[in-house]
C-alpha cells in the first residue's frame, strides 16, 4: 500500500467538459492514474486525444468537471497555489517572453517563484551550466534556436527546485542531438534528486523510457502500464519483410488466416500473427505462389510503436463495430 | 489572496522592459498624438473663414462697390473671381473654384434707396462648415449694411428724433467669449484632444497586450507559476497608465508653451482626475480582451468606441442637441465626463467644487474598473 | 491562368466570410455612423441654456430677453445679479450663455446708447459659435425693429426707406442637412478605409500564417496572386458603400443628383488606390500588428486632411501640400461633386487625372516591394 506521501500525482475518474456551438463535448472520460515519486510517466495519444487536456486539469489550469486530482497531495482545484510552488510545466504552446533576455528571463521567474536576491545568483548559474545556456545570458529569447528555447524553458520551470515536473511535448520540433540533451538533462535530475516528471509526447522513443505508459484515445485512457507491459497488450508476435510488390503483397498477407494486423513501416511490412513459425511460412507460401519476393523476414520484438497503432486501430474497429 | 512585492516587481520589469524594446509600437504611441497634435493645431479650421468668393457686380456704382467692401472686410469672405453673371458663378460653384458668390444686379443704388434693394448670396451647399458660417456672415452683414443706410436717410431727411439718428443702433450687443476670447480654435480643441488621445492609447493598450499574451501562449506559461491573477493584471495596466500619463505631458507642454494654449486651473488636480480617467479606460480595454479572441478583432473593437467616442462624448460635437438615447450612449464612456473635467481645468480655470459630480462618476466607474478586474482574474485558462 | 486567379478569388473569399467579426464591424461602423449623423448629431445648437442679470427689470429689458427666448436659441435657466454670477454659472457648467442688462436699459434705449453684454462659454466650440453668432443677429435685429419703429412714428413711411434684402441662396442643400454633407464624404472615407484595411490584413495574414509560401509554389504567377487577393475585397468595399448610399438615398432622402454609373466607375478606380495602399503597407510591416497601426495613422491624417471635416481651403500650403499624398484628397470633391452637386465628368477631368496618376505610381510601389519580399 503505498502511502499518500510517496504519490506525486493522482487522478481518479477525471471528467472535463467543453462548452462548444451544439452542447457540451466530453473531452475527457474517466481518467484514472498515479504516479510514484521519482517515476517518469509518459502520456501518449492520437492528436487531439486530450493529453494536453489532462495535464491542464490535473495542474488545475482548467476547470475539472467530475473526479479528483492532485498534485503532491493538493488538490487541483483548492490547492492551486501550493501545486504552483512545488511542480514546474513546460506548456505546449510555451512562450517565454521573447524581448527578455535569457538572463531576465531566469531573474523573472526566480521572482515569481518568491526565490530571494541571495539565493537566486547561484541557483541560476547552476541552471545556466546546466541547461548549457551560460554564453548567452544577454541574447533576447526570442532570438534562441528551437532547442536552446526549450533548455531555457526547461531551466526556468526548474528554478524553485519542484519534485514534480510537468512537460507538454518539450520536444516537440527539436531536433534529435537536442532531444537527447534535453532528455539527459531530466535523466541526471531524476537520478539525483528524484524528481517526478509526467510528461506528454508524440515521440514514442521517449515513451519507452517512462517507467508508466498511459495510452490516451479520444479522451479515455485505454492503456496504463509499464513499456513492456503495453507491448504485451498487443496481440500475436511480429514479422518484418520487405517484399518486391508494395501493395500486392499487401493485400495477400492481410487476407490469410492468422494475421490479426498488418502495418506498414516505410518499404516493410509488419503483420502480427497468432503463431510465428506456422504462419511465417504460410506467407512466404503464398508470396512465392504469386511470384512476390522478399527480403529480410524475421520476427522483431514490437515496439511502442506498433504497439500504439495496434491498440488504437483495434479501439476504432471496435467502436465502429 | 497573498500578495507578494517580489512578484509584482518581476511582472512590472517584465512588462515595461517589454514595451521599451519594442521599438515601433512605442514611436506610434509617441508619434501619433504628436501628430495629431499638429495636424489639429494647423490643418484644422473650425471657424471658417476667407471664404472663395466670386462677384458679379453688373451696377458697379459706389453703393455696389461699397456693399461688396462690407461683406470682404467681415473677413467671411475673400473675393477672389470677379464675372459677368449668374451662370458664370453657378459653374464657378459647381467646380469648386469658389465657394460663394455674390450677385449684385444692376441699379444697386437706385433701388436700394426706393427701399426695392437685392442682393443675390449662392452658398456653396455641399460643404458644411463653409455654408454655416457664410449663411449666418451673409444675412448678418447685409442686415446692418441696410440700417446703415436707414439711419443715414433718416438722418438726411432731418426727422427729429435724435435717438433714431445718432448713426447706429440704439442697442449694441456686444459679445465676449469667455475664456477663449479670440477664439482660437486650438484652444477648444486640445483639452478635448488630449481626453481622446488618453483613451486611446489607454484602451488599446490594455486590450492588446492582454489578447496578446493570450495568443502567443505566454498567459499559460504565466498561470502556472505563483503570480497571483490580480498582480499580473496590474502589471499590466501600470506601465500602459504611465506611458498615457508621459503623453498627456508631452502634449499639455507642447500646447502650452508653443502654441499659447491657455492653462488656467491647478496641474495636480489635473494629474489626480487624470489617473482616475485612466483607470476606468482601462477598465474598458479589460473588458475589451475579454470579448475578444484574437488581436485583430481587438483592434477593431477599439477603433469602433473610439470612433463612438469621438462623436459622442463632447469632444467635438455638442451632446446637447443629440437625442435622448445617444446622450444615454454617451454617458457611459468616462471620456464624456473627463471632456467636461478637463476643459473646466484648463480653460475655465475651475475648481473641484464645480467639478465634483463628474469625478464622482469617474471615481465610481474606476471602482466598478476594479471590481470587474478582480472578478476577472482567473487563475485557471477557462 | 484564370482558373488560378478564381481559386485564389474563391479561397479569399470563404475566408474573408468566415472571419465574422471583422465583417461585421466593417459592415456595423458605417451603419452607426449613419444613424449617429443622421439622427443624433446637429452642429447647429438651439435652446442653449442662458443665465440672465437683468439690472433693470423695465418693460425694455424684458421685451430684449423676450426676442432672445422668442428666437429659439436661448433658453433662460437661471438668474443672476451680476456679472459675477453670471460668471460663475457658466464656470460651473450650469449655463452655456449669459446676458447682462445694466442698470436703466429704457432710459439708455430711449438716449440711444444702451449696451448689453453677452458672454459665451468659450470652451466649447459649436455651442460658443451658434451663441456668439445669434445674439449678434437677434441683438441686432431688435434693434433695427426699434428704430423702425421710431422712424414710423416720425412719419416717414416705410415705403421710401432705403431697405436691402439679402437673398441667401443655399445651392444644392437648401435646408443644411447634416447628413447630406456626410455621406458624400462617408463614401469616400468608406472605400478607402476598406480596402486598404482588406488588402493589408490578407496579406499579412497570409504571410504570418506562412501559407503565402505554399501557394507560391503553386505554378501562380506573383501577378495572378495579387489580382486574385484584391478582387473580393473590391467587391466587399463596394457593395458595403453602396449599401450606405442605398441607405441615405431611400431612408433618409439625401438626394443623388448626378449619374449613378459615372459614381461606380470613379469609385473603382478610386478604390484600387486603397489596394495598392494596402499592398504597399502589407509590404512594409512585419506583421499584422504593425501592419494596423501604419493603417491607422494613415485613416487619421487622411480624415483630418482630406477636406472631409475640416475645409482644405483654409489649411496653410504645406499642410495642403500633406493632404495630396492620400487619394481621398482627390475623391472627395468627385464624391461630393456628383452626388450632392450633379456634376459631370468635364468638370472632373483634373481630379479624375490627378486620382489616376495617383494609383499609377501607388501600384508601381506595391508591385516592386511586393516582389521583392515574395522572393
Amino acid at each position: 500500500m503505498t502511502t499518500t506521501n510517496e504519490i506525486a500525482i493522482s487522478a481518479q475518474g477525471l471528467v472535463k467538459r467543453f462548452k462548444g456551438r451544439g452542447g457540451a463535448v466530453t473531452v475527457l472520460e474517466d481518467i484514472t492514474l498515479e504516479v510514484k515519486r521519482g517515476e517518469t510517466f509518459g502520456l501518449i495519444g492520437p492528436d487531439g486525444a486530450g493529453k494536453s487536456t489532462t495535464t491542464r486539469v490535473i495542474l488545475g489550469l482548467l476547470r475539472r468537471d467530475g473526479g479528483r486530482s492532485s498534485v503532491l497531495g493538493h488538490d487541483s482545484m483548492r490547492d492551486v497555489y501550493m501545486i504552483r510552488a512545488e511542480s514546474g510545466y513546460i506548456a505546449q504552446q510555451f512562450a517565454l517572453p521573447a524581448d527578455l533576455t535569457v538572463m531576465e528571463n531566469m531573474r523573472f521567474f526566480a521572482d515569481l517563484h518568491g526565490i530571494p536576491a541571495k539565493r537566486q545568483k547561484g541557483r541560476i548559474a547552476e541552471l545556466l551550466k546546466f541547461a548549457g545556456l551560460t554564453e548567452f545570458t544577454s541574447r533576447p529569447a526570442g532570438r534562441l534556436s528551437g532547442g536552446m528555447k526549450k533548455k531555457l524553458a526547461l531551466a526556468c520551470s526548474l528554478i524553485h527546485e519542484p519534485q514534480v515536473v510537468l512537460l507538454d511535448e518539450p520536444t516537440l520540433g527539436v531536433d534529435p542531438v537536442s532531444r537527447r540533451e534535453f532528455w539527459n538533462l531530466l535523466g541526471n535530475l531524476r537520478a539525483e534528486r528524484g524528481l517526478t516528471i509526467f510528461v506528454c509526447t508524440p515521440y514514442m522513443d521517449e515513451a519507452e523510457r517512462c517507467n508508466q505508459v498511459g495510452l490516451i484515445y479520444k479522451g479515455r485512457l485505454i492503456a496504463r502500464d509499464t513499456p513492456a507491459g503495453i507491448k504485451k497488450m498487443v496481440p500475436g508476435r511480429l514479422l518484418e519483410f520487405k517484399p518486391a510488390q508494395f501493395e500486392t503483397a499487401r493485400k495477400i498477407v492481410a487476407g490469410l488466416t492468422g494475421v490479426l494486423q498488418v502495418q506498414t513501416y516505410g518499404a516493410m511490412l509488419h503483420p502480427f500473427v497468432d503463431d510465428l513459425e506456422l504462419r511465417r511460412k504460410e506467407i512466404e507460401q503464398a508470396l512465392t505462389a504469386q511470384g512476390i519476393t522478399w527480403s529480410g523476414m524475421r520476427a522483431i520484438q514490437p515496439r511502442m510503436e506498433e504497439a500504439f497503432i495496434n491498440l488504437v486501430t483495434r479501439q476504432e474497429e471496435a467502436e465502429n463495430g | 489572496m497573498q500578495f507578494s512585492f517580489q512578484r509584482l516587481r518581476a511582472l512590472l520589469y517584465k512588462e515595461i522592459v517589454q514595451i521599451l524594446r519594442d521599438r515601433r509600437t512605442l514611436l506610434l504611441f509617441f508619434l501619433l498624438p504628436l501628430i495629431e497634435l499638429f495636424l489639429f493645431a494647423y490643418a484644422v479650421s473650425l471657424t471658417v473663414s476667407h471664404l472663395p468668393t466670386a462677384v458679379v457686380d453688373q451696377s458697379l456704382d459706389s453703393r455696389s462697390r461699397d456693399f461688396i467692401h462690407a461683406l470682404a472686410n467681415s473677413g467671411n469672405f475673400d473675393i477672389t473671381l470677379d464675372l459677368q453673371n449668374q451662370e458664370q458663378v453657378l459653374k464657378a460653384i459647381d467646380n469648386g473654384t469658389v465657394k460663394a458668390g455674390i450677385v449684385i444686379p444692376p441699379d444697386f443704388a437706385g433701388k436700394v434707396l426706393r427701399g426695392e434693394g437685392s442682393v443675390l448670396i449662392l452658398l456653396d451647399g455641399s460643404d458644411s462648415f463653409s455654408v454655416e458660417s457664410g449663411y449666418s456672415a451673409a444675412s448678418s452683414i447685409a442686415q446692418k449694411y441696410s440700417l446703415e443706410l436707414t439711419a443715414q436717410s433718416v438722418q438726411a431727411g432731418g426727422a427729429a428724433s435724435t435717438s433714431a439718428t445718432s448713426g447706429g443702433l440704439p442697442i449694441a450687443t456686444i459679445t465676449r467669449v469667455l475664456y477663449n476670447p479670440d477664439i482660437k480654435d486650438l484652444v477648444f480643441i486640445l483639452p478635448g484632444l488630449i481626453a481622446l488621445i488618453m483613451q486611446i492609447i489607454v484602451v488599446t493598450h490594455s486590450a492588446l497586450s492582454l489578447v496578446r499574451e493570450r495568443e502567443a501562449g505566454t498567459l499559460e506559461q504565466l498561470l502556472a507559476t505563483p503570480a497571483r491573477p490580480f498582480e499580473m493584471i496590474i502589471a499590466k495596466l501600470v506601465p500602459g497608465m504611465l506611458v498615457a500619463m508621459l503623453d498627456m505631458s508631452i502634449i499639455l507642454v507642447i500646447g502650452i508653451f508653443w502654441f499659447q494654449v491657455p492653462f488656467q486651473g491647478s496641474i495636480g488636480l489635473l494629474a489626480v482626475l487624470s489617473i482616475l480617467f485612466i483607470i476606468s479606460g482601462m477598465g474598458l480595454g479589460l473588458v475589451i480582451s475579454a470579448v475578444t479572441k484574437s488581436q485583430r478583432q481587438a483592434q477593431q473593437l477599439t477603433s469602433v468606441i473610439q470612433m463612438l467616442a469621438m462623436l459622442l462624448t463632447g469632444f467635438l460635437y455638442p451632446r446637447t442637441t443629440m437625442p435622448l438615447w445617444t446622450q444615454l450612449i454617451g454617458d457611459l464612456i468616462p471620456l464624456t465626463y473627463f471632456v467636461r473635467i478637463i476643459r473646466g481645468i484648463m480653460t475655465k480655470g475651475v475648481s473641484l467644487s464645480f467639478l465634483w459630480t463628474d469625478t464622482l462618476t469617474l471615481v465610481v466607474y474606476a471602482g466598478i474598473v476594479l471590481v470587474v478586474a478582480a472578478a476577472l482574474s482567473k487563475k485557471r485558462l477557462d | 491562368m484564370l482558373q488560378r486567379i478564381l481559386a485564389i478569388i474563391q479561397k479569399e473569399f470563404s475566408q474573408a466570410l468566415r472571419d465574422r467579426v471583422t465583417l461585421g464591424i466593417m459592415l456595423s461602423m458605417p451603419l452607426l455612423q449613419l444613424i449617429l449623423f443622421g439622427y443624433a448629431i446637429n452642429t447647429n445648437v438651439r435652446n442653449i441654456e442662458t443665465v440672465v442679470a437683468d439690472q433693470s427689470q423695465d418693460q425694455a429689458s424684458r421685451d430684449y430677453l423676450n426676442a432672445m427666448v422668442n428666437s429659439g436659441y436661448f433658453d433662460i435657466v437661471e438668474t443672476a445679479a451680476d456679472q459675477a454670477g453670471v460668471i460663475r454659472s457658466i464656470d460651473a457648467g450650469q449655463a452655456r450663455v449669459g446676458i447682462v442688462i445694466p442698470p436703466d436699459f429704457a432710459a439708455h434705449v430711449q438716449r440711444g446708447d444702451a449696451q448689453t453684454l453677452v458672454l459665451v462659454d468659450g470652451s466649447d466650440f459649436f455651442t460658443s459659435q451658434s451663441a456668439n453668432a445669434y445674439a449678434t443677429i437677434i441683438g441686432q435685429e431688435y434693434a433695427i425693429q426699434i428704430v423702425m419703429n421710431r422712424i414710423a412714428g416720425t412719419g416717414a413711411t416705410a415705403n421710401t426707406l432705403p431697405a436691402l434684402n439679402a437673398l441667401v441662396r443655399v445651392l444644392y442643400n437648401p435646408d443644411m442637412k447634416d447628413l447630406w454633407f456626410i455621406i458624400p464624404g462617408m463614401a469616400a472615407m468608406l472605400l478607402q478605409t476598406q480596402s486598404l484595411i482588406l488588402t493589408a490584413a490578407a496579406v499579412v495574414r497570409e504571410r504570418e500564417a506562412g501559407t503565402i509560401e505554399q501557394i507560391l509554389v503553386t505554378p501562380i504567377r506573383p501577378i495572378e496572386l495579387m489580382f486574385g487577393k484584391i478582387v473580393p475585397y473590391v467587391f466587399i468595399a463596394m457593395l458595403n458603400m453602396l449599401t450606405v448610399i442605398a441607405i441615405g438615398v431611400f431612408w433618409f432622402g439625401v438626394p443623388f443628383q448626378g449619374s449613378f454609373w459615372l459614381f461606380i466607375g470613379l469609385s473603382l478606380l478610386y478604390v484600387f488606390s486603397g489596394l495598392g495602399l494596402g499592398l504597399l503597407v502589407s509590404s512594409i510591416s512585419q506583421n499584422q500588428r504593425q501592419a494596423q497601426q501604419l493603417i491607422m495613422l494613415f485613416m487619421m491624417v487622411s480624415l483630418l486632411l482630406g477636406g472631409f471635416i475640416f475645409p482644405r481651403y483654409t489649411m496653410p500650403p504645406v499642410v495642403r501640400a500633406i493632404g495630396n499624398l492620400f487619394p481621398m484628397t482627390y475623391f472627395v470633391p468627385i464624391s461630393r461633386g456628383i452626388i450632392t452637386k450633379g456634376i459631370g465628368f468635364s468638370v472632373l477631368t483634373s481630379q479624375v487625372l490627378s486620382l489616376a496618376v495617383y494609383i499609377l505610381i501607388v501600384m508601381l510601389l506595391a508591385a516592386l516591394t511586393f516582389r521583392k519580399r515574395l522572393d
